[in-house]
């Protein structure tokens, strides 16, 4: 199959054209990207880029490899044994699926938020603490500030400052969510990704994770994974669909939303397939 | 209509109230059967108990609830008192779990996490057979293998050494005999390993991946999400798991008879001999003739032995069942 990613189409500048934004460098080029798990190749040939400070969503039919490309961005595939990449994923010119490179190193700056909120058995405080903990030093005073500061960006911090010793797991789910996007910003990674962030979630509260996501980026690059075409169209800037382990098309969500190239594209938006 | 339904089913259609199904005589007896059968666990335990502490009474009436705490044991003056006896149970668990604890930890991380596809299932295997191992097996090893290499290598340098230390020197004195609490605590602590690992390895199989790779995906190392994250998850099953241990540690007869020592002493230091529970029952009862006072101590015993399992084996459940609030 032929893609429609043409080498001399510029994503960037293509972004950037929208008359309210200026043009964004990319974060993260992904070149000659192949994976397998085992003997089965999931994702074949991935070329695009990743514009900085923009949402940038993925999309198309289940099995189709959107959420494998997620989870080699943070290196999640190296905890199974049998998975494995080639080519290069460039994080500011840095390859982070190069095997001298530390996946935890890669985790803190390319954060992750999954399908169904994952508060640890612990207090709120301490679920912010934990990341944080783990690669900074800090006193008392600058990790309440700390904390503060990811429960506001996390727009949950008016619900929680009253609680913050309560364990998180009493929480509702909505909340249990902007919980795990908090603790993903409190290390302060440069790119977060969202794996079906709002699958598990009502309306109200996936309507809150979408502000919430408008809010951030302005701060941090955002990836986000979604079965949900609606929410792709509402909340990012460039939409890549895939389909069977390839990329078929990536361009600026308005153009593949109402005037897609390939006819795979545009069936898949219209809901013939999928 | 009843012409028609004749022709139509080619029988006779019988009227509802005489109608008997195929089941009507055998589905009672079935259901009978099986309300006799549940029945009977709990009539069967309940004369185990009764039994136990009717046989138990007369000691009791005899001294008292003195008996609890009397160290005496002494046939010949029929004296007889439950207190070396629970501190020897209580005490050789104690070191069992604390014996076993960190191994069982070690090797249900390593079989969750770490181990190779490989080898998971050889120590896995390997680990269930040792929960085979019949009892009497680890009395004989530990009688002729383990009590003279401590005797002979362990217990003297460590006598030596850390006997001489003030406060926790009480410990490790007297003479180093080989067989004692120390050495019946490690034949329990290996016969317990399975079952706690066992149950470890399932509560840490149960944490939810996403859950784990969250705390990676924060950056945690192995040991950070383990610390962290799943053995805080799995806490309260963990803790039965242990728990468990502790109640098949309290009842252990065979191996610990042969190893412990057998002697009806108090004392403080763990290469002392002493005596359990069940090792006093499996050694005296032969000696005690049917109506003598020393039948109904020893029967009184059991009663107290039974009555500690079941708090603990409660406990334990209580806790494997309980989720985390």
């Amino acid at each position: 199959m032929t893609s429609a990613v043409d080498p001399t189409f510029n994503l960037a500048s293509a972004v950037g054209a929208k008359p309210d934004a200026p043009p964004a460098p990319s974060k993260i080029k992904v070149e000659n990207l192949q994976f397998y798990y085992g003997q089965n190749h999931a994702l074949k040939n991935i070329n695009f880029e990743i514009p900085e400070k923009r949402v940038t969503a993925m999309i198309g039919p289940s099995g189709c490899g959107k959420s494998t490309l997620l989870r080699v961005f943070n290196r999640m595939y190296d905890l199974y044994p049998g998975q494995r990449a080639e080519g290069h994923v460039m994080l500011d010119g840095v390859n982070v699926v190069g095997k001298e490179l530390d996946p935890t190193i890669v985790r803190t700056r390319i954060g992750m938020v999954f399908q169904k909120p994952t508060p640890f058995p612990m207090t709120i405080y301490d679920n912010i603490a934990f990341g944080v903990r783990l690669h900074e030093r800090l006193n008392k005073a600058q990790m309440d500030e700390r904390v503060e500061w990811c429960l506001r960006k996390a727009a949950i911090w008016d619900e929680t400052k009253d609680r913050l010793n309560t364990s998180a797991l009493g929480m509702s789910g909505g909340q249990q969510q902007r919980l795990c996007i908090a603790r993903t910003i409190a290390v302060r990674p440069e790119v977060i990704l969202l794996d079906e962030p709002t699958s598990a979630l009502d309306p109200i509260s996936t309507s809150k994770i979408e502000d919430l996501i408008d809010e951030l980026k302005r701060d941090f690059t955002i990836v986000i994974v979604t079965h949900n075409m609606q929410q792709a169209a509402r909340c990012a800037d460039i939409t890549a669909f895939f389909y069977l382990g390839e990329l078929i098309e990536v361009a600026p969500s308005d153009v593949i939303f109402t005037n897609p190239k390939e006819i795979k594209t545009r069936d898949y938006i219209t809901g013939r397939f999928g | 209509m009843d012409a028609t339904m004749d022709k139509m089913g080619g029988g006779t259609v019988q009227p509802l109230d005489k109608t008997k199904g195929t089941g009507a005589v055998s589905d009672p007896i079935f259901v009978g059967l099986l309300w006799a059968s549940g029945i009977f666990v709990l009539v069967l335990l309940g004369l185990i108990i009764a039994e136990l502490f009717q046989g138990g009474l007369p000691a009791l009436q005899h001294f008292g609830l003195e008996f609890l705490w009397s160290p005496a044991w002494n046939p010949v003056t029929e004296k007889y008192g439950a207190l070396v006896m629970i501190y020897g149970t209580l005490f050789s668990a104690i070191i069992a779990v604390i014996v076993a604890l960190p191994l069982s930890f070690g090797i249900a991380f390593f079989l969750t996490e770490i181990a190779p596809q490989a080898l998971k299932r050889p120590i896995g295997v390997a680990i269930q057979l040792l929960a085979a191992v019949p009892s009497i097996i680890y009395g004989m090893w530990g009688f002729f293998v383990i009590v003279p290499l401590m005797a002979a290598y362990v217990q003297p340098p460590l006598i030596a050494t850390l006997g001489q230390v003030p406060l926790i020197g009480f410990l490790f004195q007297g003479p180093p005999l080989g067989s004692g609490m120390f050495t019946a605590g490690l034949i329990l602590a290996v016969m317990i390993l399975p079952f706690i690992t066992a149950m470890f390895v399932e509560t840490l199989e149960s944490v939810p991946p996403m859950l784990k790779e969250s705390a990676y995906g924060v950056g945690g190392t192995t040991y950070e999400v383990y610390k962290n994250v799943s053995v805080p998850y799995g806490r309260t099953a963990m803790v039965g798991a242990i728990m468990l241990g502790l109640g098949r540690a309290l009842g252990e007869t065979m191996a610990v008879t042969f190893v412990i020592g057998n002697a009806n002493r108090l004392s403080a230091s763990l290469f002392a001999p002493g005596a359990t529970i069940a090792s006093t029952i499996a050694n005296e009862f032969p000696e005690a003739p049917i109506g003598s006072l020393k039948l109904t101590s020893l029967l009184q015993l059991g009663f107290i032995l039974f009555v500690i399992s079941f708090i603990v084996l409660a406990l334990s459940r209580a806790l494997v069942r309980s989720k985390l609030d």
